[in-house]
């Protein structure tokens, strides 16, 4: 009778053993509409000035509005300020603050609120990630490197309650799209004095965007609600939002089929045609300011010094074989260093034989690998290191079959754990030829060439051509856009002309919504927007 | 001759006095292998300016020398603190492991109640109709349910029940207390711990049916029922129970793959994703807190051995 006992005590345990210590359920109010959204994974901060990647910045651009923020083509427009100016020497910004804005808690939110949130941002002890995004303001470096302990010194200022005012100490012509970054987003000082770091919980946080936050389960879902304080609140649609952080593009794709999502984050590449022929409706794509490249370390042989090979390498990859029989998401073949969405005004350099037909880049390259010393007897030998991830790897195999065919490169693919890989490029100690994805942080090329400076701690090739640094660096100082613009793509042009990396495709992302949402853009910076989404009765 | 009492009092004495040293060696392997894997939990695709890195490390302590970092991690743990985390910044370990163990803990015990009721049931009739029809089927679920992985079934639920049927969620944890959301995921991580007791339990029933002193009971007459339970079961149970100590510790701490298939904010997931992004601080709270739970649950299983075998104890 014992095990029977025993088994009857542990199921009428088993309730009491749980709900003791499970949360009490949340209330969430939030009239109208509900939006069910994946995301792909769980965000790392809802805090604007410790948050680092776009998990938490699709998040943060519902519940805060910085300064301007960015529309589908990731141009400027207003967001807490309805207005500014840019004196003549571009180096002071004025935004003008739409009146009457006011916090999620209904208390007014005046410009001291931004200039303690940006002062904040550059706050050694705070250790945000993306502080160097101000570092074109006055003092800003100085402040971050703890060289200069008074956050006062900082180039930002509210002459008036209504106006906030910076100051570069150097001309930046991207510093407006840049004032979009969720790491500028204003945060209620109040609130971080009272709660310290766990000012972000579900009740602590105030926020002036056009949601705030009602339930945050790490790991389960963040539920947001309608700011009825949001200047624009009136226009706003969806009453509640629900995010998921569903790391698995194929569980999210399940749980959009099985009606438990309205958008997805992504698609499984492996379903695209099964989606396209049965949903194909629903499917949507939206550019990526993203660039995915192959880059080659220039420090070691065999690509230091032999500029012949590295040419010989990239002609050969077939980039329309790549995006249209493998990849086939939409992404379209790369043959610059910065995207061509994203950096509205700005036309990409391009390879200068991107032009020649297939064949003809095979025979040119063939002659190139023979002058750089390779041969059918003498074949080249390298690794390919690459982010453990399927679908990297099938590109990968395709790519080291195109080297082989066309020229006999003999290649061993490499998958490493990310934080090896990336420790790895770091100290172009055992690189070879490397995968690579950057997307930009800021509608600007600067964000892809600034990469390649000889001083850049990203600069992962090891690429170092005075010239270069020299055409960036007249850039930065230049405040005419279309000259520097100019000079920006002669600098791009230069890096593919010494075949530093080899570009290969521009990824766009796709993503499904059902019928019944209207509105949805995600802009190229990855940036998404539910006020801007409508759901319309089913 | 020592009593029972006494004997299992030491036990537990000893079993405590012997986790102390275990524990320490889990806090410290931990804390070193983690800072001996390559990357660290600030190195991004793309490195940072060399300012922001190391306001990053001071902020986290990285920058002090590695025997400064462990006894100041020993010294936070003797206060039951497990640190912040470094990938979910605005929580701390503590935090994350109280909310994620009670969900791993009701899937976990749920699951195991469900395995403990049904594979005893299978492996118990399996034993008393040994070799026939339905024996062989039990035989046969029991292999079927050992040899498909968690990560073939939990999909294959997930497609039947909730995205062709649509009778249950496809995945998530709804607000926390909605049952619907709990079914699929109870059933398959209950379902290999129901192969594995129904066929320890069908062994050990075989095995104990045999033993001389049931053919005694049965000799003096006792109505099949009672050798049943009251004899045979005890015996048989033994093996499931030294299972169940280990198996209950892994199940509650948190399924990796039933986690991650069905997204559910237990700690199973949280530990991949910590390793995954070298969040030091949350392997090593997680580490610790299993370790912690399977000592525990070792020290249940000797305790139950204690009262269900009459030779422990005994000199």
């Amino acid at each position: 009778m014992l095990f029977r006992r025993i088994l009857a005590a542990a199921i009428l345990l088993l309730p009491v053993l749980t709900a003791g210590v499970l949360p009490a359920a949340p209330a969430s109010a939030g009239e109208g509409p509900v939006l069910r959204r994946g995301n792909a994974a769980e965000p790392e901060s809802l805090d604007p000035a410790r948050a680092d990647t776009m998990n938490a910045g699709r998040v943060l651009s519902d519940l805060f509005e910085g300064l301007v923020t960015l529309d589908p083509q990731n141009r400027p427009r207003p967001g807490a300020a309805d207005h500014w100016t840019v004196s003549g020497d571009g180096l002071t910004y004025t935004f003008f603050l739409r009146a009457g804005l006011r916090w999620s808690d209904g208390s007014p939110l005046t410009a001291e609120d931004f200039v303690y949130s940006f002062r904040r941002a550059v706050d050694p002890a705070v250790a945000s990630t993306y502080a160097y995004l101000l570092f074109p303001i006055v003092n800003a470096p100085d402040i971050v490197a703890g060289k200069n302990r008074d956050l006062s010194r900082l180039g930002v200022d509210a002459p008036d309650p209504q106006t906030v005012r910076i100051r570069l100490s150097r001309p930046t012509p991207y510093m407006l799209a840049a004032m979009a970054h969720s790491n500028l987003l204003p945060v209620k000082r109040a609130n971080i004095e009272k709660f310290g770091s766990s000012f972000t919980q579900p009740g602590n946080l105030v926020s002036n965007g056009a949601f705030t936050l009602a339930e945050w389960t790490p790991q389960a879902r963040i539920v947001l609600v309608r700011n009825p304080n949001y200047w624009d609140a009136a226009n706003v649609h969806v009453g509640q939002v629900i995010i998921y952080p569903i790391a698995s593009p194929n569980e999210e794709f399940n749980r959009y089929r099985a009606g438990e999502l309205d958008i997805t984050y992504t698609v499984p590449n492996a379903q695209l045609d099964q989606i396209r022929k049965t949903m194909a409706d629903e499917l949507h794509q939206s550019p990526q300011f993203e660039l995915t490249f192959i880059g080659f370390n220039l420090t070691k042989p065999p690509f230091a010094g032999n500029p012949k090979l590295r040419q010989a390498l990239s002609m050969v990859i077939d980039r329309e074989a790549l995006t249209g029989k493998l990849i086939r998401d939409g992404s379209p073949p790369a043959y610059s260093a910065v995207p061509p969405s994203g950096a509205p005004d700005y036309t990409p350099a391009r390879i200068s034989w991107s032009s020649l037909p297939m064949a003809e880049r095979i025979a040119r390259a063939k002659a190139l690998y023979a002058e750089a010393g390779y041969g059918p007897d003498h074949p080249l030998t390298v690794e390919f290191r690459l982010q453990t991830d399927e679908d990297a790897r099938k590109v990968a195999i395709a790519i080291a079959s195109m080297w082989q065919t066309a020229l006999g490169v003999k290649t061993s693919i490499l998958n490493e754990d990310f934080k090896v890989l990336v420790e790895h490029r770091h100290e172009k100690q055992v690189t070879q030829a490397f995968y690579d994805a950057w997307v930009g942080d800021y509608p600007d090329p600067v964000t892809f060439l600034d990469l390649f400076t000889g001083s850049a701690g990203e600069n992962d090739p090891g690429y170092s051509n005075p010239a270069y640094d020299a055409l960036i660096a007249e850039a930065a100082s230049t405040v005419d856009p279309a000259a520097r613009r100019e000079l920006l793509r002669k600098a791009e042009g230069l890096l593919l002309e010494d075949n530093a990396i080899a570009p290969t495709y521009n990824r766009v992302e796709l993503y499904l919504a059902k019928p019944y949402v209207k509105g949805y853009s995600p802009n190229p910076c990855g940036y998404t927007f539910s006020k801007d989404v409508t759901v319309l009765p089913q | 001759m020592i009593s029972r009492a006494d004997a299992m009092i030491s036990i537990v004495i000893k079993r405590v006095a012997g986790a102390i040293p275990t524990l320490f060696a889990i806090v410290t392997l931990t804390f070193l292998m983690m800072r001996l894997t390559p990357g660290g939990p600030f190195d991004r695709g793309h490195a940072v300016s060399p300012e922001v890195q190391a306001n990053l490390m001071r902020a986290y302590h990285l920058d002090e020398p590695l025997t400064a970092q462990y006894l100041r991690y020993l010294k936070d743990l003797a206060h039951g603190d497990f640190g912040p985390s470094f990938t979910n910044k605005d929580f701390t370990v503590t935090q994350l492991i109280r909310q994620g163990f009670p969900v791993s803990l009701q899937l976990g015990l749920s699951a195991m109640a469900l395995a403990l009721v049904i594979g005893l049931a299978l492996g118990t009739y399996g034993a008393l109709h040994r070799n026939r029809p339905s024996d062989h089927a039990v035989v046969a679920f029991s292999l079927v349910g050992t040899i498909v992985p968690n990560f073939v079934m939990a999909p294959l639920l997930t497609l039947l029940f909730g995205v062709t049927l649509r009778w249950l969620p496809a995945g998530g944890w709804g607000d926390g207390h909605q049952l619907s959301y709990k079914i699929l995921p109870v059933i398959a991580l209950a379902l290999p711990r129901i192969s594995s007791i129904a066929r320890l339990s069908r062994t050990s029933m075989i095995e104990a049916l045999q033993m001389p002193y049931i053919r005694t009971a049965r000799a003096k007459g006792l109505p099949r029922r009672l050798i049943l339970l009251r004899h045979a079961s005890r015996a048989a149970i033994l093996p499931v129970v030294s299972y169940l100590g280990p198996a209950t510790a892994g199940i509650i701490t948190g399924s990796i793959i039933i986690e991650q298939v069905f997204s559910i904010p237990g700690i199973g997931r949280y530990f991949v994703d910590a390793a995954i992004n070298r969040d030091y601080t949350l392997v090593s709270g997680v580490v610790v807190f299993y370790g912690t739970i399977i000592v525990i649950f070792n020290l249940i299983v000797d305790i139950l051995y204690g009262v269900l075998d009459p030779r422990v104890g005994k000199r």
